[in-house]
């Protein structure tokens, strides 16, 4: 039996032809927090792209399997399917599509019931301190940035997918929005077993949601591992020498 | 055209009754050519191409009334749609331009509500440049429907104008005149359908809101497959007046409105939507003319639609500011969706400006369904051939929220989920 874990094994993807990433190897077990930082331009948000299957993103060596499974041979939706969720860092609008609409699709082609959806999307939203009256509107139409980022954090929740990828979760949130979409995350950690891959530019989301590892990506590939104290690390000192021993 | 139409059959039809200017018309639409796509007004119609050159050939005139089986038959076809309605102001029946049927609830007549038969008026101003079509309506249209407010009542429930056209093979030509008083409040939704064979309707629809007067109008139209409808909308709005129109186009094989849309009091408003869907080989051809003549008015146009399989859309639009339009606000979107390769689209907007003290904007586009859109949908576990049907879908809205009717929204509803059910059996399976 396939040991469970999400799994990223010597990822090399292009963007436009460039190359961007040039083998990125990280395992999420569930349950588990990492993070991964790095400079602007480390290739943080082509990962995640190139993992969810983004058009225009191209992996041209290595593996993601989500227990067991290999994504990069499925079309997005599977890889959604397969039990992988990822938090956007700019949520798209879709002008007309309500969040229980799309749910409803996305349970209906897993072949779950829709049943007690509603009344999930109320409690989430009510546990996220989101406005009822957001899941009424069309999907991040008329918006904040916050709202968004609530928005994203609450589908992830009824979704309940294995493992996430929160892409600059933390940009657009003030303090106390990243305190209560943290504490979310983290409890889904805690009692569904969901593994959390944070991409983030900042300390400031990991002293909400506590990683048990953090990563450094730079030159397209992870550059250096340890544990919390390397994010305090790299608050301090910054990411100018892993920028200058990827340039050597 | 042919013998059928000549102003000859005119003198037994018990239909049509006399008027002058019909025997003329009938000569003149027998010797007028066909438009080509030669003139600006018609470019990108196909409406010269052979099979519709055939098509016209072999129709007559409707001239006399529909039977009463029919009338029976299209009435209890009815039911469908008013059972939609809480509650209707007054009910017509429309069968190959003949009003067969008028049903006003008393209170309503009581308080102001006038819908009949005006045999003597009818549109004796032809355009500036007469087409074939503009004759023939002129010598074949039956009396027109005219459904106006007297006084200053505000008709809060809907009027509901049911328009078939019925025998195949024959050219109807109706013909509606709403009309709502000063200060007066009206709402008129018509339905448009067809038999499923082949038959051409030239519908001509005169909206006039008078001042401080607040006229809705919406038209559903879902013709038979092989139907050709070519029709006209002329509205004017007088001072503080405030017109919508919508349109929903989803039948037919050939659908050409063209609307005047005329603001000639201070402060007139205008709002023109339109929802439009295609496929198959539909062809959807729209012209939209706004015309701001008094001061401080303003329009807002809204054309949306979606082409699929070998279908295509034309869309050319004018906005006009006359020299006395200062202070004019308009505005003229149209927004297409282009499922296939095979579709196309064309989509001209212009203006005209002869006085500068005007707010314009116009704005066009044709494209496929947004990838970022879809992308977002599919990261959250939604298959392609839904998410593309939900996309499709929610990009009405924008247009079903100017429609105000709840039946007439829910029906446009079923009609765009029609399409994308038809759309989703054709699609290969996702695995």
């Amino acid at each position: 039996m396939t040991e469970r874990a999400f799994t990223i094994s010597g990822l090399a993807a292009t963007v436009a032809g460039n190359q961007i990433l040039n083998g990125v190897d990280l395992e999420i077990r569930p349950g588990e927090v990492h993070a991964v930082m790095g400079p602007n331009g480390a290739g943080k948000s082509t990962l995640s792209h190139v993992i969810m299957g983004k058009p225009g993103y191209e992996a041209t060596a290595g593996s993601v399997t989500v227990d067991g499974v290999d994504l990069l041979s499925l079309p997005t939706w599977q890889r959604a399917q397969a039990g992988l969720f990822l938090a956007m860092q700019y949520p798209t609008e879709v002008p007309g599509v309500s969040l229980d609409d799309m749910l409803s699709n996305s349970f209906q082609a897993a072949g779950k019931s829709v049943d007690g959806l509603a009344e999930a999307l109320t409690a989430e939203a009510d546990r996220l301190a989101f406005g009822r009256e957001f899941l009424e509107r069309a999907l991040n139409v008329d918006m904040s940035g916050g709202e968004r980022k609530r928005n994203e954090t609450l589908q992830l929740t009824v979704l309940k997918p294995k493992y996430a990828i929160l892409d600059e979760l933390d940009s657009g949130l003030d303090i106390d929005a990243l305190r209560v979409v943290s504490r979310r995350v983290e409890a889904a950690t805690n009692e569904d077993g969901l593994g959390v891959l944070v991409i983030t530019h900042y300390n400031r989301l990991l002293s909400e949601l506590k990683p048990d590892q953090v990563h450094v990506l730079a030159g397209g590939r992870i550059a250096a591992s340890g544990g919390p104290e390397l994010a305090v690390e790299l608050e301090e000192s910054g990411y100018a020498g892993y920028a200058e021993s990827d340039a050597a | 055209m042919n013998e059928r139409f000549s102003a000859d059959v005119l003198d037994g039809a018990a239909g049509l009754t006399a008027r002058p200017g019909r025997a003329e018309a009938a000569a003149a639409a027998l010797t007028a050519e066909l438009p080509t796509t030669e003139t600006e007004e018609w470019r990108y119609s196909p409406i010269s191409e052979p099979d519709f050159v055939e098509l016209l050939d072999g129709l007559q005139p409707a001239l006399t009334a529909p039977s009463t089986d029919a009338v029976a038959r299209v009435r209890e076809a009815s039911d469908a749609v008013l059972g939609r309605f809480e509650s209707i102001a007054a009910t017509v029946l429309v069968v190959d331009g003949f009003v067969v049927d008028i049903d006003v609830a008393p209170g309503w007549a009581a308080k102001g509500l006038s819908v009949e038969v005006e045999e003597n008026r009818w549109i004796n101003e032809l355009p500036v440049e007469p087409t074939k079509f503009d004759y023939l309506h002129q010598a074949f249209s039956p009396g027109p429907l005219v459904i106006r407010s007297i006084g200053q009542v505000a008709v809060t429930e809907p009027v509901v104008v049911l328009t078939h056209h019925d025998r195949p093979s024959t050219l109807s030509c109706p013909h509606l005149v709403v009309e709502v008083a000063e200060a007066g409040e009206l709402t008129v939704i018509e339905f448009q359908s067809s038999a499923p064979e082949a038959g051409v309707q030239l519908p001509i629809t005169e909206l006039t809101a008078n001042n401080a007067s607040r006229l809705r109008y919406t038209v559903v139209q879902e013709n038979g497959d092989d139907h050709i409808q070519i029709g006209r909308q002329l509205s004017s709005a007088g001072g503080q007046a405030a017109l919508t129109s919508g349109v929903a186009a989803f039948g037919g094989r050939y659908l050409r409105l063209r609307t005047d849309s005329r603001l000639v009091g201070r402060g007139a408003t205008a709002s023109l939507a339109a929802a439009y869907y295609g496929d198959d080989q539909q062809v959807h051809d729209f012209r939209t003319f706004q015309h701001h003549e008094a001061r401080d008015t303003k329009s807002d146009l809204l054309f949306k639609g979606t082409q699929d399989d070998s279908s295509g859309s034309i869309y050319t639009g004018l906005i006009h500011i006359h020299p006395d339009g200062a202070g004019t606000n308009a505005f003229q979107t149209n927004r297409n969706i282009k499922l296939s390769d095979d579709a196309w689209a064309w989509s001209v907007p212009n203006l005209e400006i002869e006085n500068n003290e005007v707010h314009c904007s116009h704005a066009s586009t044709v494209s496929p369904v947004d990838d970022d859109q879809r992308f977002y949908l599919h990261a959250r576990g939604v298959p392609p051939t839904a998410a593309d049907r939900l996309i499709v879908a929610g990009f009405y809205d924008e247009v079903l929220s100017r429609i105000p009717s709840e039946a007439a929204r829910g029906r446009v509803r079923e009609l765009i989920n029609t399409k994308l059910d038809r759309r989703s059996r054709n699609q290969p399976a996702e695995g």
